[in-house]
């Protein structure tokens, strides 16, 4: 797997960004910002998938979200999510396990350390996204349990409380929400567990404490605000499979070929880039294909789509 | 009043445009500009749709005739914003590219209805003034019932489009099935009955 080959200096992020990467560089720590408690460890600042394309400005990462447990507006998050709490925060990882475990957030924070991922993000709805996360990959947070013989899937689940998040109140959606990963897919090492964005602690909006991402899938199989873990047999529902089974398979990857019953994926638009930007052509697994198309040799991408 | 009122209204009907027009000049449309421009004229074309719909029953409720006087005008705002909305679908979303356009039209459902409803417009549109009104006679008003197949294809087209059960499309059908009702017979009778007593 080659997931050195390009240099971080290929990309134009924005001037803030592009400061805070040298200063991390040149000083190999952090210091002087809400971030400094947290264990990230730099060497991983040399990697980066990301070279044709810009890097999508703070503001828009930030405010633009689908977040349905605070609105189904793509302001709404970012207005709702103010007052989210976030401290305590317990991820239990249960399920066809040996070992079950229950483990504080700033316990996992401590344990693993973060590091930075420019990734592309790509939502069903056709736009997209290029994301500097910080975060660390799954399988590190998941080797920490043994799972049976039994345990197949993945399944994560995020949190419910419709009294700090008035989405919920509405059934717009089976909550809490659900989303699985085949154990493959959740132990490759592009799939991380996010803590932060843009060298900065992860707002509430974009999923806070801990949110997953998997870049070669659809933005929604990303679940925010992750309360449990789940080791299961069977290949989990998740909550848009509930929805509407014809439109949204488990799978959900990036796929320029297999168009959503109700519009294309062939193309999509790029957040924050003017009115007279055209579309750019959507590339399979997102551009990730190199590392991830391994996972599904074999397998007919339209019927499990 | 008409002659204060219908510039008056004119003019507020295209407040929508403006506000647009102000935040494509002054770069004011946030993350995705096209879509916030499709949004936009989409919704109001819908608005303007269901206002042109709501003036027979409002005159037949209030039993003032003015109403109608507005009717033609609101429906041709529809037809401006919704054409508003076609051009941005096809030139700013798709830049002219027929092929992509095509393909969706015919195989996707929300954007073949919505098409349909613009095409629909057409005909209304042409026989929108006086002259064709005397022309065409008893024929005019049969024509011009499309309106209400219009309703309905963008009340749909609002509602295929959306990714799941949201209020919004969902007002609008109630909406539209509160107009629809009102210009059923037996209603009719009923109001009819009432200020008869």
């Amino acid at each position: 797997m080659k997931l050195n080959k390009f240099k971080s200096s290929e990309i134009t992020p924005e001037n803030f960004y592009i400061n805070r990467r040298q200063f991390l560089k040149e000083m190999g720590i952090i210091t002087g910002t809400a971030f400094a408690s947290q264990n990230i460890i730099t060497s991983a600042l040399s990697y980066t998938p990301e070279t044709e394309r810009k890097i999508t400005p703070y503001k828009f990462a930030t405010t633009y979200n689908n977040y349905y447990e605070f609105g189904t507006s793509k302001s709404d998050p970012h207005k709702n999510s103010k007052d989210f709490i976030t401290k305590p925060w317990d991820i239990k990882i249960d399920g066809e396990v040996e070992n079950e475990i229950t483990l504080s957030v700033e316990e996992i924070k401590n344990m693993i350390p973060s590091e930075e991922r420019i990734y592309r993000f790509r939502c069903v709805e056709g736009w997209s996204m290029v994301v500097p996360w910080l975060g660390f990959p799954l399988n590190k947070l998941l080797n920490k349990v043994k799972p049976t013989s039994k345990a197949k899937f993945v399944k994560f689940t995020s949190v419910y409380d419709p009294d700090q998040m008035k989405g919920q109140r509405f059934p717009v959606l089976n909550w809490p929400y659900k989303e699985g990963l085949r154990i493959d897919e959740a132990m490759h090492p592009l799939t991380i567990m996010v803590t932060g964005l843009y060298g900065k602690e992860l707002p509430n909006q974009n999923g806070a404490p801990l949110r997953l991402i998997v870049p070669w899938k659809y933005g929604f199989k990303s679940a925010k605000a992750i309360v449990n873990i789940k080791f299961v047999e069977k290949m989990p529902i998740s909550s848009w499979m509930n929805a509407s089974p014809k439109e949204y398979g488990f799978y959900s990857n990036v796929n320029p070929n297999v168009s959503h019953p109700r519009w294309s994926q062939a193309t999509e638009r790029v957040i924050g880039e003017n009115i007279y930007s055209p579309r750019i052509k959507t590339v399979i697994f997102n551009g990730y294909g190199d590392e991830v198309a391994g996972l599904y040799d074999g397998m007919d991408l339209r019927k499990n789509f | 009043m008409i002659r204060i009122f219908k510039p008056t209204i004119f003019v507020l009907c295209l407040v929508p445009f403006i506000i647009i027009a102000y935040q494509i000049l002054f770069n004011k449309l946030g993350a995705e500009p096209v879509k916030q421009v499709t949004h936009h004229t989409g919704e109001w074309t819908l608005r303007f749709i269901l206002l042109s719909l709501a003036m027979t029953p409002l005159k037949n409720i209030t039993k003032i005739l003015a109403w109608i006087k507005y009717r033609r005008m609101l429906g041709l705002f529809a037809f401006f914003y919704g054409t508003l909305h076609l051009l941005t679908y096809i030139g700013l979303d798709y830049q002219f590219n027929l092929d992509p356009i095509i393909d969706d039209v015919l195989n996707k459902k929300f954007i073949f209805i919505g098409f349909a409803a613009w095409i629909l417009m057409l005909p209304l549109v042409v026989t929108s003034n006086q002259k064709m009104v005397l022309i065409l006679k008893q024929n005019w008003k049969k024509i011009h019932r499309l309106s209400y197949l219009i309703g309905i294809f963008a009340v749909l087209h609002f509602i295929w489009l959306s990714k799941t059960i949201f209020f919004e499309p969902l007002i609008y059908l109630i909406i539209l099935i509160t107009l629809l009702t009102l210009r059923l017979d037996f209603i009719k009778f009923l109001l009819k009955k009432k200020s008869v007593t």
